[in-house]
């Protein structure tokens, strides 16, 4: 009883979340082909099904970015890349694409360092205070970003609340420059994007069975080594998920560096609104929203590869 | 999922690698309350070293409480356990060097077999290149050394309880405890792995302690069965012991099958009495060792269906029951008569079916016997 189909590579990390505490629920999945809808409806209905999701998809998704991206390579004369050539010979842009991915990274570490402990906890929680924790990681997403950013305005502001406050406390003499800044992006940066990071490595941390850390303190493993060993390697995939997720939104955002940034602070994201907004440059926009899409895609690449190397040598001890 | 092959008898010599002695164990007067629930109450039970104990009872019974206890997941209320003379009960888990297998297997998803099976010995710091010889070796004893770069998820539920075991047995623990280890394979499988696990512990001469709520498993297995209710231990024993002299009603039920049947105490002459049972014939029973055999009193009188003769007449000397086929069923060698001694008391009988008897048809009038060695009488809850 495989879960794997047999002709797959074995995928630590692939069987890690698929395997069910017992084997034999894990069976019972493993034969997709009796679901209901696959029992019950023919191919062609079920296209028919999933159509209109498809005609939205087209015509709202894939066209106009589609079109967009191709934007970019069909200038006045012809197939070309001067598009791409502009951006990596301008120095502003290289710049402004190196801040972009900096920002996008520390967002990212900042999230997981802050999420990870705070999954963790809430998987010891219970009852009433799971209910409020979780509660209080949610409501943020439940409020408008730009309330949330504005917010961070005018707590980070001269005469904000954290400048009054360090004043008082006669840390600082003068008012800080904290609005306008990188300090005052990645701060509600990471404040918007932190759900995106606690919830999949919940959904992970949740998913270990207890025996298994019972199993490994029997074994005898103190708590610092059945973490490392068990608890954190089990919860990779939610890591990588997370980060992927943060990572992607981050470099894409535009709302809060807009906001919060100032024209200091140009993000890849601002820059393409200035370009299609401003200048009215639409293939540069374009250019530039490529190659954000190829960051993004190369990103979650290289972080499964990562991943699929780092199972295999955790699988050998 | 295949069966696995006939287990190979090669015999551990007795200075293979594996081999050691088993702690004995100690448990006095171990209680456990969950808020206001008692699932465990008063518990004292003694192992010897070497020697296989089973843990038996309903589920809720607490057996699985006690053996966590034992494990250190769980802190007594009060009671205290020793394990080769040694007081355990502050100790954590990590420490106490005992072996456990769990009904979930429990195996590290994301390590392969060898991995998994040098994971305790790495938790004790041993050089990798050391590990390898005995890492083989508990692989070698479940027969699963082939498998040892696979991932747990790429074997069966069988083989994967198998890496489990090896596992649990290769940093040569004190005391291995089994959780109903064998409670999510099929009957088939179950059975094989009762006699690999049970060859295996004569082997190692290891002391086991092993839930379960299957009886059959128990007897087969076990060298000393302790039944438990709602917490309590009710009997602690041999399995033949249990079986042919259980103290209440409720082993002489649970270890086995037993017909019981209310009884009132017509007479009383000695260790024995006189009772009638219902439908009004009397039969002499043993005294219950906690009842004092007053005239009136009620008792439950316990015969076991495989130890009643049944016959078409009545004998002409001792006792006997009478009444009529209710129903005949086939069992595989054996039948199985539900017998109609009054109008609400019903009796099971197995008889032996073979070519040379015809089964006795429904509505037959027949007269059940017994051997008095074979009847016990239990005080009435």
């Amino acid at each position: 009883m495989s879960i794997n189909p047999p002709s797959l590579p074995p995928s630590p990390l692939r069987a890690a979340r698929t395997a069910a505490p017992v084997s034999t629920r894990g069976a019972r999945f493993a034969a997709p082909r009796r679901t209901l809808a696959g029992g019950l409806y023919r191919p062609a209905f079920l296209a028919l099904l999933l159509a209109p999701l498809g005609i939205v998809y087209v015509a709202a998704f894939v066209y106009p970015i589609g079109a967009f991206l191709l934007e970019s390579v069909w200038t006045k004369e012809g197939l070309s890349l001067a598009n791409y050539a502009r951006l990596v010979d301008q120095p502003l842009y290289v710049t402004i694409l190196l801040r972009t991915f900096r920002i996008g990274l520390y967002v990212t570490l900042i999230c997981l360092v802050l999420a990870y402990p705070l999954a963790y906890w809430l998987t010891r929680l219970r009852g009433l205070p799971f209910s409020l924790a979780v509660a209080c990681i949610l409501l943020p997403l439940w409020t408008s970003v730009l309330v949330r950013t504005y917010a961070w305005a005018v707590l980070l502001r001269h005469g904000g609340i954290v400048n009054s406050a360090l004043l008082s406390l006669g840390l600082i003499n003068e008012p800080l420059t904290l609005l306008y800044t990188e300090f005052a992006v990645l701060v509600a940066m990471v404040h918007i994007l932190l759900p995106f990071m606690v919830l999949p490595i919940y959904s992970s941390l949740r998913g270990i069975p207890r025996d298994l850390g019972r199993a490994a303190q029997s074994l005898g493993a103190r708590p610092a080594r059945e973490f490392l060993h068990v608890v954190l390697p089990l919860s990779l995939p939610g890591v990588v998920g997370g980060c992927v997720m943060v990572f992607v939104i981050a470099i894409g955002y535009f709302i809060t560096p807009a906001l919060l940034g100032g024209p200091r602070m140009l993000l890849v994201s601002t820059l393409i609104n200035q370009q299609v907004t401003s200048v009215l440059n639409w293939s540069f926009g374009g250019a530039l929203g490529a190659t954000l899409l190829a960051a993004a895609l190369l990103s979650i690449v290289l972080l499964r590869m990562l991943m699929g190397a780092a199972s295999r040598w955790i699988a050998e001890g | 999922m295949t069966a696995p092959a006939a287990t190979a008898t090669t015999p551990v010599p007795a200075g293979h690698v594996l081999a050691g002695r088993g702690a004995s164990l100690r448990i006095e007067g171990l209680t456990m309350d969950y808020g206001r629930t008692r699932a465990v109450d008063d518990v004292h039970l003694e192992c010897a070293g070497g020697e296989f104990l089973a843990l038996l009872g309903p589920s809720g019974s607490g057996k699985t409480s006690v053996l966590m206890s034992i494990a250190g997941f769980e802190t007594p209320s009060a009671g205290d356990i020793w394990v080769d003379g040694k007081r355990v009960t502050d100790l954590p888990p990590y420490r106490r060097d005992i072996g456990i297998v769990f009904q979930s297997y429990a195996l590290f998803p994301h390590l392969s077999v060898s991995a998994n099976v040098a994971f305790p010995l790495r938790m004790r710091g041993i050089a990798k290149a050391d590990l390898a010889a005995e890492v083989e070796a508990a692989l070698d004893l479940v027969q699963l050394r082939e498998h040892a770069h696979k991932l747990p998820a790429q074997l069966s539920g069988g083989q994967q309880q198998r890496v489990a075991i090896a596992r649990a047995i290769v940093f040569r623990p004190k005391l291995l405890l089994m959780d109903e280890p064998l409670g999510a394979l099929d009957r088939r499988l179950r059975e094989d792995l009762q006699v690999e696990i049970k060859r295996l512990q004569q082997r190692l001469n290891a002391t086991i302690v092993y839930v379960t709520h299957d009886q059959d498993e128990a007897m087969l297995m076990a060298d000393r069965i302790a039944v438990m209710r709602g917490g309590r231990l009710e009997q602690v024993g041999a399995p033949e012991a249990l079986f042919e002299r259980p103290v209440n009603a409720f082993v002489a039920d649970f270890i086995g099958q037993t017909n019981l049947l209310p009884a009132t105490v017509s007479t009383r002459t000695g260790d024995t009495c006189r009772v009638a049972i219902a439908g009004g014939r009397a039969v002499s029973v043993p005294l219950p060792a906690d009842s004092n055999g007053v005239p009136g009193s009620p008792l439950k009188v316990a015969l076991r269906p495989e130890r009643l003769r049944i016959a078409t007449a009545p004998p002409s000397l001792g006792d006997y029951l009478e009444g009529t086929i209710h129903d005949a069923l086939y069992a595989g060698g054996q039948r199985l008569y539900v017998v109609a001694i009054a109008p609400d008391c019903l009796l099971k009988v197995r008889a032996i079916a073979d070519v040379h008897t015809r089964p006795l048809a429904r509505g037959t009038r027949v007269a059940l016997t017994w051997d008095r060695a074979h009847v016990q009488a239990f005080p009435a809850d």
